[in-house]
């Protein structure tokens, strides 16, 4: 059959487009939780406006943006029976019960609190009400846990033994399945990501509003809380990428030689800046490297050996049998580039906001700002030019996409580099696809799909900007006076609900 | 009883919560075009469902986790099986959650009209399609002896299948009604209690054709008995209905779809997907199910989170317990 419409590359593309895709939702949703927490927190504690305006506001993109987390995640639970089935039986056993943990412990909590939370502003005390988006906060978190440690068994299969009788996995040590260190550095490298991702999106709308001098008082305290977002998470998210890097160098040497375009293994390796190389002879034509970089990344130290791709190639022929063990080299060495390159721009872009917007710390009296003003951007002592202050906000604006891009790139270059494999050493991807679904079927699926995601994309979006543009509501005499029953005032029982649909 | 039987049931209990609990929510949405006269009255209905619909629905994804972790023979048979229906219901989700979440997020009253066409459609269509869904089940699919499901789709559309789509459609509708004569204040509230009238004199009618089918086809002596109350607890709602006693009437809709949903599975028992090609091709709970450790984690989890959820879940509903009304409908954001 001709390979392009192969059943395991239409389920691959149809497997990519949608998770992809609902993949960048998640770390969204996932820090905004946090963030929007922390705002309404600031609002419950301090009882200043502009907390409880800021809430609202980044409470609204926040559930524009899970409204199509959501949806898209109803398509991740059911397309591996749908498109996968051999790989369903073959590692249902295992792979099903963290996914039926995070319904069962995850998706309750998220949907049912954030039920609460939406429709809870006239029905229930400020307290609760608060205790509401935290415990969403927490239920994407778990979430986030469990579907890794799902995903880090197909990285790194453990716990489990195959079952000579009925030739599938079975679960041997679920504890193990959890808590090896392919899942927990996973766990790290996406949380700080998605810290990264929401903070980043923060900084980049206050920016829109702080260049049009709008909103001041709101969009400084937004500012500030999403450049410490950037770097916090933009730091943590370097140190659990490199902690998670030394682990896939030992478990999954092909995918990092394959990201670096290692062909053959070297003492003292080189990282690569810049590659361009031949696939089929199995050699660069053109690299830029920095010497003994990739050892001292792949072992702390500059001077060991790290296998290159022709190396694991062999041993893995020598231990699976005859085949091409390499994944897609021009895909992996650019996405972890792409990745990291994205990733670590917003961080330095939102490091140099977090200094030229410093309060207090090193700068001169006469340059600090009031609640009401936008803040000087000061490098040393004097502020920056206008035209420059200018070009520092765009920057900012044009960031908030940047760590969604490295998202994108993180998940196809982990899942791409991993490949033949589904299950790394274990199940190979043209195993796994369901051998009962035609081409047709499959072409179907991923057609609507693939519409449907375009028209929501567009819908999404538009709305996005129209209430980024709308900037934060007006607070009324009802948001500032919270009910103190549960369930809502007595004498307010006739009066419009809060938020209704 | 074994693991896998405890599975089985609480398979079986997963999918009444959900038939229970999203069946009202899309009834509601079914009932924005049979029941409201106008916008603020279709709000009416979509806002008896709005703080609770998306917990609702997690018992699907909780139902197909769990399925995924007990019974990876099953899922992976069923939603390869079938699968352009399961497309058709995951669309219609995928649609139906957004137009919620959106409709009033723009005052253009085109944009309002699409998604409330929306809601309507993506409501019917899934509450017809899992009746179609779980009679093939119980009544058995091309299944070969790898456990592939080889029929076409227009092998699932044959007329007992049908049939039970309309049950669940005309089922649902009726608990939507229901629930919303519960919920509302007003004129929608008696308006809802007349229409439910009519629709459960049409479910019943419809429902037990299609119970008394399944019974002589497939039945025992256990299948009777969940029938019997199907059907008593049905009539008991419609009696209630009509004496104003909502929250009975309520109770009793919902005892239905469980005794409904309790009798398909029954019929079901040992198997879990049969195959109509050769009863030594049949889907079993022993043939279907994970290892006994993976079974006993579950059991566990399970054990420990389904209690914890439905308190909460609870919760959520006596925190919004008060009925609505077209006063309590704000004029825009």
């Amino acid at each position: 059959m001709d390979l392009a419409l192969a059943p395991e590359t239409l389920a691959r593309w149809q497997f990519g487009i949608t998770t992809v895709y609902h993949f960048l939702f998640v770390p969204l949703t996932i820090s905004l939780a946090a963030l929007v927490a922390i705002l309404q927190t600031a609002w419950v504690r301090t009882e200043k406006e502009k907390y409880l305006k800021a809430t609202k506001f980044w409470g609204k993109l926040f559930l524009i943006n899970i409204a199509m987390g959501v949806v898209t995640g109803i398509v991740q639970e059911f397309q591996f029976g749908m498109n996968w089935s051999d790989y369903s039986r073959f590692v249902g056993d295992i792979f099903g019960a963290p996914l039926a943990f995070e319904a069962l412990i995850a998706f309750f909590f998220e949907s049912t609190f954030i039920g609460l939370w939406i429709f809870g502003w006239d029905k229930l005390p400020k307290k609760i009400h608060l205790a509401c988006i935290w415990m969403v906060s927490i239920g994407t978190v778990l979430s986030a846990y469990f579907i890794l440690a799902a995903n880090s068994w197909m990285q790194h299969p453990v716990g489990y033994r195959i079952n000579k009788e009925t030739g599938r996995a079975e679960l041997t040590d679920f504890w193990h399945v959890l808590t090896q260190n392919t899942a927990l550095a996973q766990v790290f490298h996406t949380l700080t990501a998605a810290v990264l991702t929401g903070g980043a999106f923060m900084v980049g709308i206050a920016s829109y509003h702080l260049l049009r001098k709008k909103h001041i008082p709101v969009m400084r305290t937004s500012l500030r809380l999403g450049l410490v977002a950037v770097v916090i998470g933009g730091l943590l998210t370097a140190i659990s990428g490199d902690t998670l890097a030394k682990v896939m160098f030992k478990q999954q040497p092909m995918k990092m030689a394959a990201a670096e375009a290692l062909w053959d293994g070297e003492n003292s390796a080189p990282f690569s800046v810049f590659a361009y190389g031949d696939v089929d002879k199995g050699h660069n034509k053109v690299a830029i490297e920095v010497p003994g970089l990739l050892s001292f990344l792949a072992d702390s130290t500059f001077d060991s050996f790290v296998p290159g791709i022709n190396d694991v190639n062999k041993s893995e022929q020598e231990k699976y049998g005859p085949g091409d063990y390499r994944p897609n080299i021009p895909v992996a060495y650019w996405g972890f580039r792409w990745m990291i390159g994205f990733g670590m721009a917003s961080f330095a872009i939102g490091a140099v906001g977090l200094w030229l917007t410093r309060r207090k710390f090193l700068l001169p009296p006469a340059l600090r700002t009031g609640e009401d003003e936008r803040p000087h951007l000061v490098p040393f002592h004097k502020p920056l030019s206008p035209r420059l202050t200018r070009l520092y906000w765009l920057t900012a604006i044009w960031t908030l996409g940047f760590p969604l891009i490295a998202n994108s790139w993180g998940w196809i270059f982990t899942e791409m580099g991993r490949q033949p494999w589904v299950v790394y050493g274990v199940l190979r991807t043209r195993d796994a696809v369901s051998p009962g679904v035609s081409q047709g079927e499959v072409i179907t699926s991923m057609v609507v799909f693939t519409l449907l995601y375009a028209v929501l994309a567009v819908i999404e979006v538009r709305l996005l900007v129209k209430y980024v543009k709308a900037g934060p509501p007006e607070l009324t005499e009802a948001d500032l006076n919270p009910p103190t029953k549960i369930g809502g005032d007595d004498n307010t029982a006739d009066r419009p609900m809060a938020f209704s649909y | 009883m074994q693991l896998h039987d405890v599975w089985f049931v609480l398979i079986a209990v997963l999918w009444t919560g959900y038939f229970f609990l999203e069946g009202f929510d899309f009834g509601v949405g079914v009932l924005t075009k049979l029941l409201a006269r106008d916008r603020t009255e279709k709000r009416v209905l979509i806002n008896t469902i709005g703080p609770v619909w998306d917990g609702n629905e997690v018992w699907l994804l909780t139902a197909g986790g769990a399925t995924f972790a007990a019974f990876p023979e099953w899922y992976a048979t069923l939603f390869s099986g079938f699968y352009l229906p399961l497309l058709l219901i995951l669309v219609c989700l995928i649609i139906r959650g957004v137009a919620f979440e959106y409709r009033h997020k723009r005052p253009e009253d085109k944009w309002q009209t699409n998604w409330e066409h929306a809601i309507f459609w993506t409501s019917l269509i899934p509450a017809f399609m899992w009746g179609v869904a779980f009679a093939n089940i119980t009544r058995g699919v091309k299944i070969d002896a790898d456990m592939e499901y080889v029929g076409s789709l227009f092998d699932l559309l044959n007329p007992y299948a049908l049939l039970g789509g309309l049950v669940t459609l005309t089922l649902f509708t009726f608990h939507g009604a229901v629930f919303t004569s519960l919920k509302t204040v007003g004129d929608i509230r008696d308006r809802s209690r007349a229409l439910a009238t009519r629709l459960g004199v049409v479910t019943a009618v419809l429902a037990l054709g299609f119970l008394i089918w399944t019974q002589l086809s497939r039945g025992d002596r256990w299948s009777l008995i969940a029938m019997i109350v199907a059907v008593v607890a049905l009539l008991g709602a419609l009696g209630c209905n009509l004496a104003g006693r909502e929250g009975w009437s309520f109770a009793l809709s919902g005892v239905t779809i469980a005794a409904a949903v309790a009798m398909l599975f029954l019929t079901l028992f040992p198997n879990v997907m049969p195959s109509s090609l050769n009863d030594a091709w049949n889907l079993t709970v022993t043939n279907a199910s994970s290892s006994p450790y993976t079974l006993k984690i579950m059991t566990w989890c399970a054990g420990v989170a389904t209690p914890v959820v439905l308190l909460y879940q609870g919760w959520t509903y006596w925190v919004f317990r008060k009925r609505i009304g077209t006063q309590h409908i704000a004029d825009a954001h």
